[in-house]
């Protein structure tokens, strides 16, 4: 371990993190490396956190261990044929990875999805929501200790909107079910009601999960005022999805976009205002519940009729030259793809914008003065996924 | 908000200097973009935050573009001396375009909810001059997207606070994204190496020494 005398990080940025050491300063200054084996990094991520006695001064994280360069396997192969691969990226929420791309082509190449498809859309991609928020309480509330019990309550949810996935795509996580123009293929018999059944089911699993943790007095003490974000470098930051909506910023792009068909159904967007790890916790149960909401509309409103536009061409796929840059509200933040097309079968470019690397930008912001052991926690409520992160 | 060319003329009214294009785009969702001078570029961008109207302060996605020397073909008229009498004549000229590497910024505004403003920034090259004016000091959330199109494209983003390798090691010396990129032979990997990797492989070989 070597022993360095550095002050807090100065750079030349507009809007500094101003971290708040109380004074407290004293003891050996140590370089820590966590991970990339730390079972808190979610996977294959590491910081390089130097600290005086528990206190942060300097975290630098880094990347690219799972690095396998997505954007130019996709630029070498058809546009179709990456579809299965953008399952990979957040490898959590296959499905609204598949529409952020079928999205993109389909402004890309003029496409307009039926209006059955654009419900299919809806619906999976609110139930994958709901499946990400649950886990990542889940994983949030094992970070800081509780071992085990929350995590299987969590799970024992996911696996029953895994197996509505598993019965609709013949996958539970790799879905690969959107198409440019619509969905690959329609709901089975029945599986409208088994949909039914779970979406009935959850609000009572959310109100157990919540009486048990919500008010919990562990809980609150190491995540309220612990890793706070303001307003002004949120949005400055490039900040995305619940991490900036608990900063009290109101920008959901299902509301701002109104893409797919979103703005036929009446939800809500609900907003934090400390920008503390608790409101990035809370803002993800409330937004299951508004999920629900969409859920029952959607169920109860979608039509018969055809999943794909006529259009719509599945092989000789050749979209016009041009560029488009298209994006959705994923579970995770901002999902983007900018894609620009040369007129020949595969894409000339081909860009993920990643929320989960994206959000890590004030990771470090967000730790100074902070105890080494919130680091763990903070970083559960950034909610990363590597696959993404490294891509 | 305003059409691409009114907040051009009144960037150009308001930084002094700034050289701008507008570049369109013939895709059905019609995003065309800015093209904007490295020189003025962090003016360009401070203005767009800043200006009441527009408050562009969210910087969504920044990624680097790679495009290589192409010739395109254009047709020219010219005057000739046909049979004695001057005629003017269509004739094909194939010019040569020289590469460039790009930087495509997508702009939007989180006050007042609306957006894309596409900006790009050119270099000059795509061997020796590839600097261009990094954008974090005025939208933070460039900065790990400028990192990752310096360590795929090896855009040089000047003013960028920490500017390194962020998905290849340090050591790593090419730029995988670049369309030239030629990825190094992994005849290693192979355990029964056949067909192309075997005859690559067979380059790694130390010659045969007959007795």
């Amino acid at each position: 371990m070597s022993a360095t005398t550095e002050s807090p990080p100065s750079r030349n940025y507009e809007i500094l993190p101003k971290a708040d050491f109380n004074g407290a300063l004293d003891g050996d200054v140590l370089e820590v490396s966590m991970g990339p084996q730390h079972p808190s990094t979610h996977g294959v991520f590491r910081m390089d956190v130097v600290l005086d006695g528990e206190t942060v001064l300097k975290l630098k994280p880094v990347f690219g261990y799972l690095h396998r360069n997505h954007e130019q396997i996709a630029e070498r192969t058809s546009y179709l044929a990456s579809m299965p691969y953008t399952d990979r990226l957040d490898y959590f929420c296959s499905l609204t990875n598949n529409w952020a791309y079928a999205l993109t082509v389909e402004k890309l190449a003029g496409l307009q999805p039926p209006e059955r498809a654009e419900y299919i859309r809806i619906i999976t991609a609110e139930l994958t929501r709901l499946q990400n928020h649950t886990c990542l309480a889940g994983f949030l509330l094992m970070d800081m200790g509780a071992l085990g019990t929350p995590l299987m309550y969590a799970f024992r949810e996911r696996e029953k909107i895994l197996d509505l996935f598993e019965s609709l795509t013949g996958a539970r996580m790799m879905c690969n079910y959107m198409r440019f123009g619509g969905c690959r293929v329609d709901l089975p018999e029945g599986w409208l009601e088994q949909a039914k059944k779970v979406v009935e089911s959850y609000p009572g699993f959310l109100d157990e999960f919540e009486n048990l943790l919500s008010s919990n007095e562990i809980v609150m003490a190491r995540t309220q005022g612990v890793g706070r974000l303001s307003k002004d470098l949120a949005i400055n930051a490039s900040i995305t999805g619940p991490m900036l909506r608990a900063c009290g910023v109101n920008y959901d792009i299902r509301k701002v976009d109104k893409y797919g068909i979103y703005d036929r159904f009446d939800f809500r967007v609900p907003l934090g205002d400390h920008g503390d790890c608790y409101d990035r916790y809370m803002i993800r149960i409330l937004e299951m519940r508004e999920s629900l909401k969409i859920l029952n509309q959607a169920l109860k409103d979608i039509p018969a009729g055809p999943i794909m536009d006529p259009k719509a061409k599945l092989r000789a796929f050749k979209p016009k030259p041009g560029e488009v840059y298209g994006r959705i509200e994923a579970p995770k933040g901002e999902l983007g793809f900018y894609l620009i097309s040369d007129g020949s079968a595969s894409p000339y470019r081909y860009r993920v914008r990643p929320p989960s690397l994206i959000n890590l930008t004030i990771l470090e912001d967000m730790c100074l003065g902070q105890s080494v052991a919130d680091v763990v926690v903070i970083l559960g409520s950034v909610d990363i996924v590597l696959g993404e992160v490294d891509r | 908000m305003e059409t691409l060319e009114q907040i051009k003329s009144r960037i150009e009214a308001a930084v002094p200097g700034a050289r701008l294009e507008v570049i369109p785009n013939d895709s059905p969702a019609k995003q065309a973009s800015l093209l904007v001078d490295p020189t003025c570029a962090l003016d360009v961008a401070r203005f767009l935050r800043d200006d009441p109207q527009l408050q562009l302060d969210y910087a969504s996605n920044v990624t680097g573009v790679d495009w290589l020397d192409t010739a395109v073909k254009e047709k020219v008229k010219v005057k000739k001396v046909v049979d004695g009498a001057e005629k003017e004549v269509e004739e094909t000229v194939e010019k040569k375009r020289p590469g460039y590497l790009e930087a495509v910024y997508h702009l939007y505004s989180i006050a007042l909810k609306h957006g894309p403003v596409v900006l790009r920034q050119r270099t000059e090259n795509r061997t020796d001059k590839t600097h261009l004016a990094s954008l974090t000091p005025v939208y933070r959330g460039a900065e790990f997207q400028e990192r990752e199109a310096y360590d795929l494209y090896g855009l040089i983003f000047d003013g960028h606070p920490d500017l390194r390798r962020i998905l290849m090691w340090d050591g790593f010396k090419d730029f995988p994204m670049r369309k030239d990129y030629v990825e190094p032979d992994d005849y290693e990997y192979e355990p029964t190496p056949h067909d192309d990797v075997l005859e690559k492989a067979t380059r790694h070989y130390a010659p045969e020494v007959k007795i």
